[in-house]
């Protein structure tokens, strides 16, 4: 076990709340934290509550004006006339009090991690309210304020020039995170998503590569719908070991939204619980091999938030910390203190008993290593392992 | 949309007596396909990339008068029977006209005078952006009945939901008289429109069940 890895975290992060029927709710940090603490994965010293970004650190990533707009409306009773254009005051994005305030711990504490581990306090962090990728310079979208990833990004170049891979295993594609680096050829953004065709936001084609110097450092892999677990890995195996190294980053940033379940209500992706410990597990690896373990680690969407979040996080705390969990009933208290909360049967085990298999198997394994091929095409790939 | 919206306005030209190695160079550094021969600002006739091709001797074989060839006037190889179009065109007419003659690309001409020139891969790329995504969204594909005001039905309940429509298309259904409406919603959450949709009476091809099947 070792005690190199910090998890940003404060209940404060529940205040990022757009009201009581919305789908994004960090209601499940709570949940999370608390399975963790039940499986005796927490120690006092390993938490470090966040911090807040200041303006001159959202800038990184933001225009000014939409800094002070979020501010403004997040002080205001009544919704402003221009909120629409910034996106805001939407049925995705609703206006609420102090947004400004909230959004900007979120990205505070997504700082403290990269402080933290590249300061050399720690190998590795995790933040679990991070993750919010759909938010663009000038525009809020998907649920997302303020983009955590790129302000960290931009900050990690800024401050220390080191080259990030980063990599999103969100079930939507990484849009605002992609577009920030689009022709920066020293930032790697890797997304694998359920494919736009149907699903929100639509982009992460296979041919978004990059541009200019930057060509060949947007990869995006967009899975068929209903893509389950072994294909699932198999791509993410294969394109992640590749690309780091053939990349050779500094550091890694993985996006860990856990929406690829197949409980979740907004994709259509088939996967269980077992993706989710196999991913850090890989990210972890590669750290250690490449970048002198520096890992940084957020959260991002997780739409169930009683049966997939908990546990999925708690997965990827295990790892970090290298305190590893094998399947088991989960701990009692935990249900006895959550269940009376929740419209559904909280999960029983760890892992997921085996789902149906999906009737079209074969042809979407089949899909799915065609759009890996393609998606690497252009990509800074090694094949030494 | 209009030709003169999407046309390419800077467009490069030859004259008649423009040697074929001249305007094969043209073509290669341009990366272009199609050369418009102009005669005091009128067209009088086009050249491919193929009538070039057609008029070289075989690169496998070496003849003393290669270069000769090169030495000719385009005016001996151009068509003059250039199918065109004009500015005010819309671009559905020039698709038309481009795959009902199989040809690559046409002048556009005003007066006389040539204005533009739009390609194949102009077009193609004008219908991507039509089809495509310009703002994150989702896909909502719904079935109704080929009837007045169907649309406007649908759209309706889109309005209710508060959710911004980026792009509709309507298209026939497999089995007409039905008709399926494709729009790209601005929400990354489309399931409380489904549900409406749903509780409307319209039929929502995609997304089927909310997504989760379990």
């Amino acid at each position: 076990m070792s005690r190199n890895s910090r998890l940003i975290y404060s209940p404060d992060y529940t205040n990022y709340y757009f009201h009581d029927e919305h789908p994004f709710n960090q209601r499940r940090l709570l949940l999370t934290h608390d399975l963790m603490s039940m499986y005796g994965l927490l120690d006092e010293s390993d938490i470090v509550p966040p911090r807040f970004a200041t303006d001159e650190e959202l800038e990184l990533g933001h225009d000014s004006r939409y800094i002070q707009f979020v501010r403004d409306q997040g002080h205001s009773d009544t919704e402003l006339p221009l909120a629409a254009s910034y996106g805001l005051g939407t049925e995705d994005v609703p206006c609420f009090a102090n947004m400004h305030e909230s959004a900007s711990l979120i990205a505070g504490g997504t700082l403290n991690a990269v402080d933290l581990v590249m300061n050399g306090q720690a190998e590795h962090a995790f933040n679990p309210a991070g993750g919010l990728h759909h938010a663009f310079r000038g525009r809020a979208s998907g649920f997302c304020i303020y983009n955590d990833c790129s302000v960290a990004i931009a900050y990690i170049r800024k401050t220390w020039n080191a080259r990030v891979l980063y990599i999103d295993t969100d079930a939507h594609h990484g849009d605002g995170v992609q577009w920030a680096f689009y022709d920066d050829p020293n930032v790697l953004t890797v997304s694998m998503h359920e494919t736009g065709k149907y699903l929100f936001p639509g982009t992460g084609n296979l041919t978004e590569r990059g541009d200019g110097s930057g060509y060949g450092y947007s990869v995006n892999v967009p899975l068929d719908a209903f893509t389950e677990d072994d294909s699932y890995l198999a791509i993410y195996q294969e394109l992640v070991t590749k690309l780091a190294h053939g990349f050779k980053p500094d550091v890694i940033l993985t996006q860990n939204g856990c929406d690829a379940h197949a409980f979740d209500p907004l994709t259509h992706l088939s996967c269980s619980m077992k993706i989710y410990q196999a991913i850090p597990r890989l990210a972890h690896q590669l750290a250690h091999e490449l970048c002198g373990g520096k890992w940084i680690a957020v959260g991002g969407g997780g739409y169930d938030i009683w049966r997939v979040v908990p546990r999925a996080w708690t997965l990827l705390w295990s790892e970090m910390t290298d305190q590893p969990l094998s399947d088991g009933p989960l701990p009692a208290a935990w249900a006895e203190r959550w269940q009376p909360h929740s419209e559904l049967v909280l999960p029983k085990r760890l892992f997921d008993e085996p789902f149906p298999a999906i009737p079209r198997r074969a042809e979407i394994t089949q899909k799915n290593l065609v759009t890996l091929e393609r998606a690497m095409m252009y990509a800074p790939i090694s094949s030494e392992s | 949309m209009r030709i003169e919206d999407i046309m390419r306005k800077k467009v490069i030209t030859v004259s008649p007596s423009t040697s074929i190695g001249e305007a094969l160079l043209l073509l290669r550094t341009n990366r272009i396909r199609h050369l418009p021969v102009l005669e005091e600002e009128r067209l009088v006739g086009l050249v491919s990339d193929r009538d070039l091709r057609d008029a070289l001797p075989s690169h496998l074989l070496t003849h003393e008068d290669d270069d000769m060839i090169l030495q000719k006037h385009v005016s001996d190889i151009m068509s003059k029977q250039v199918i065109t179009a004009h500015p005010l065109d819309f671009i559905e007419d020039a698709a038309a006209q481009v795959y009902e003659h199989k040809i690559g690309s046409l002048p556009i001409v005003e007066n006389e005078r040539l204005v533009g020139m739009i390609t194949e891969s102009d077009l193609f790329s004008s219908l991507i952006e039509l089809f495509g995504v310009n703002r994150p969204s989702s896909h909502i594909e719904v079935q109704v009945d080929d009837r007045v005001g169907a649309l406007a039905e649908v759209s309706q309940v889109f309005r209710d939901a508060h959710v911004n429509i980026c792009s509709v298309l309507v298209y026939p259904a497999q089995n007409p008289p039905q008709k399926n409406l494709v729009f790209r919603a601005q929400t990354i959450d489309p399931r409380p429109l489904i549900q409406q949709l749903t509780d409307k009476g319209f039929t929502v091809v995609w997304p089927k069940e909310g997504g989760s099947l379990l």
